[in-house]
């Protein structure tokens, strides 16, 4: 087991026939991932070449599921239509299924279209959405796996820790530092920079919590909101699986917007000094340096008598 | 993105929300026809700028650093004061708590007339990502720093999330004004404004709507005596009239030209530059280089997908900073490929002739390819395979840290 996406789920691609779209279905089928088609409204019919082979493209959400009986769609939909992409999606899993996992990766989203977005998922109860502004989720397999985005498939490999980070980039290099001590990973999820987004933290720690196949976690934030802090404490309450933490954004300086949308100092809130000082007293083992966060895993992975 | 007083209040009329009268003016000439145009026994003269904390601000000549004149925003009982206050702004330095010491030049002035105010009170929109929804803030203490009143009295604090599936409803305006201690009239003339607010900050895509203060005048009339709004730069794409908001003396002019290349960046105050892909990377990168003993010059961020050129604009861009005595490259090729990325370093340090230490640190995709090419390179280029190795190294190079 892994976290919502099985190594096989069948996925959908929104905006396959875009470029974005077209160029990261085609790396997602080359990693493995099982990818069942497409949809573009007004290209219904059509199909596209992804590693040689021809992959059908539907006009609706609704009628792509029906047909493929996918488990999730990615979404590569320019930022105007982004959001309603997102309601069109989770339309028609509740609708076909009642479930379904919506992983959006475009960045520059209106943020009051995701205020709409967002509440549309949540009254959809058997929908998650991942994103937006994201790299994605990966649940690497034995040979292949299920890459459901933009990261870099091969860095990655099947074993036992759960990774959930803000951050893109910091993600692989999180990746990175659990491959140098030989460990590879359950599932790994980017929930996006955005400041208002689809699932967060606190889901990511209570699922990696209930997966067999999780035994330790890596938690990267940044700047920016209070996530990591209500995640911290409600991690010191309800986690037995060790975590390693670290967040990015130490020297920025308050007022400025650090690249994400939701990285921002406001208020005097949302300093990566209180979110580390979180995070310690929650009982995660933090690392100052993202280079360093390999040999904090291990040494968590000792201490919880794992290696 | 955001937009001076004058501009905000011509948007809360244009929504139905009262405002006083008021003439936006660029020359003190401007200021002595609108005082008379205005009509009224006494004005407000206000600096504008894209700061708060005006009204305690202080102006200087901004050649010398004169004190010129304290309070950037002045009230007037003759023209004579006008024209006295206009002299002492306009072309002026204004230094608040907000610009920090260097402060900001006021171009722009706002004159408007006066009222009769009975009390002072907060009010705010923006969204709050904790419930992911608009929130409403309002509080008795107006006129006040609002973050002091948070930290100090939260209770006078009273704030309403908007479900976005049903909109804002009547039964919440009413338990704001009431908790604002309104009633009757008042009450009534706080729940259009709040109707006509929301609306404005929806169809506006605002970031933040903030009046400070709101006031009841003495006739029980809700008024926005100031207004500081700001718009979500990711919705330009649907609000052309923001070309014409847009005061862009008021933005960095590299950090302009930055975005146009695609790159995003904020200046900092070290003198070690940091190119990096990725907003969390680049973060981090800056923070490295501290915890080494280093000071960041920078945040860049070349985005997912740089190419040879955005990478040469990316140095130019870092080597523009006089304070520059390194450079530190940190990319984690996912989509970007390291052979690239050495490629587009090994051009822009040839073009730019670079005379600073260079420390390149790559990883991910085709990483032996991207290494192999700067090895071959006669460059001074110092190779990292780690980000700590990376920060060490140009620390190291730039002869420790930040002096």
């Amino acid at each position: 087991m892994a976290i919502w996406i099985e190594e096989d789920a069948k996925v959908l691609v929104q905006g396959i026939t875009g470029k974005q779209g077209m160029f990261h279905a085609d790396k997602m089928v080359e990693y493995g991932t099982n990818i069942v088609g497409g949809c573009t409204p007004g290209k219904g019919g059509q199909t596209v070449e992804l590693q040689g082979s021809d992959y059908p493209v539907w006009n609706s959400m609704t009628e792509a599921i029906t047909q493929t009986d996918a488990d999730a769609t990615v979404i590569y939909v320019p930022p105007p239509f982004a959001g309603e992409a997102i309601m069109e999606a989770a339309d028609a899993f509740d609708k076909v299924k009642g479930e379904g996992v919506i992983v959006c990766i475009t960045e520059g989203i209106p943020t009051l279209d995701m205020v709409k977005a967002v509440a549309y998922v949540y009254n959809r109860p058997g929908v998650r959405l991942i994103g937006p502004n994201c790299p994605g989720i990966i649940t690497p397999g034995e040979t292949g796996g299920a890459k459901i985005g933009i990261m870099p498939g091969h860095i990655h490999a099947k074993g036992r820790i759960g990774i959930v980070s803000k951050s893109g980039t910091l993600t692989y290099e999180a990746v990175a530092q659990t491959m140098s001590i030989n460990e590879g990973q359950s599932t790994c999820i980017g929930i996006g920079g955005d400041p208002v987004n689809g699932t967060g933290f606190i889901e990511c720690l209570a699922a990696f919590e209930a997966d067999e196949q999780t035994e330790a976690i890596v938690m990267i934030g940044e700047i920016g909101g209070t996530a990591e802090e209500e995640a911290a404490a409600w991690a010191a309450e309800n986690m037995t699986k060790p975590i390693v933490g670290f967040v990015a954004g130490a020297t920025a300086p308050p007022g400025k917007r650090m690249g994400h949308a939701g990285a921002i100092i406001s208020g005097g809130k949302g300093t990566a000094e209180e979110k580390f000082a979180a995070f310690e007293a929650a009982g995660i083992a933090c690392a100052k340096d993202p280079s360093e966060l390999g040999s904090v895993l291990l040494e968590s992975l000792k201490k919880a008598g794992l290696r | 993105m955001n937009i001076h007083e004058y501009q905000g209040k011509e948007l809360l009329r244009a929504n139905g929300v009262n405002v006083l009268d008021g003439v936006h003016c660029t020359s003190v000439e401007d200021a002595l026809i609108a005082y008379d145009k205005l009509n009224s026994k006494i004005v407000a003269v206000k600096s504008q700028i894209h700061a708060g904390g005006r009204g305690k601000g202080t102006l200087y000549n901004p050649d010398t650093r004169e004190h010129v004149m304290d309070g950037g925003v002045k009230i007037a009982f003759s023209k004579q004061e006008v024209e006295d206050y206009a002299n002492n702004i306009l072309g002026n330095l204004l230094v608040t708590i907000q610009t920090g010491e260097d402060g900001k030049i006021v171009n722009n002035l706002y004159i408007e007339s006066g009222c009769d105010i009975e009390h002072e009170y907060y009010l705010a929109l923006l969204v709050d990502r904790e419930n992911k929804s608009v929130m409403i803030m309002a509080s008795t203490e107006g006129g006040m720093n609002i973050e002091d009143v948070a930290h100090e009295t939260p209770e006078l604090i009273h704030k309403i999330s908007v479900d976005p599936n049903s909109g804002l409803m009547g039964f919440q305006k009413r338990d704001l004004g009431i908790s604002l201690g309104l009633s009757g009239v008042a009450l009534k003339s706080f729940m259009k404004l709040l109707t006509s607010m929301y609306s404005m900050f929806v169809s506006n895509d605002c970031a933040m709507v903030e009046i400070n203060p709101l006031v009841k005048t003495k006739s029980d009339d809700i008024v926005a005596l100031d207004s500081k709004i700001s718009f979500d730069e990711n919705a330009e794409f649907r609000h052309k009239n923001w070309d014409l908001l847009r005061d862009l003396s008021e933005e960095e002019d590299v950090e302009i030209r930055a975005k146009e290349a695609g790159l995003s960046y904020v200046k900092l105050d070290g003198n070690i530059g940091c190119l990096v892909n990725g907003a969390g990377l680049a973060m981090a990168t800056m923070d490295v280089i501290k915890l080494y003993g280093g000071e960041p010059a920078n945040f860049l961020d070349v985005g997912g997908g740089a190419n040879e050129e955005q990478v040469k604009t990316a140095f130019s861009i870092i080597l523009e900073d006089s304070n520059v005595k390194g450079i530190l490259v940190n990319i984690f090729g996912g989509i970007m490929r390291c052979d690239i990325i050495a490629r587009g370093v090994i051009a822009a340090t040839e073009a730019l002739s670079l005379e600073v230490p260079l420390v390149v640190r790559l990883a991910g995709t085709n990483v032996d390819e991207g290494k192999k090419i700067l090895a071959q390179s006669t460059l001074n280029i110092h190779p990292a395979d780690d980000l700590a190795e990376g920060a060490q190294k140009i620390v190291a190079l730039i002869g420790g840290g930040a002096q």
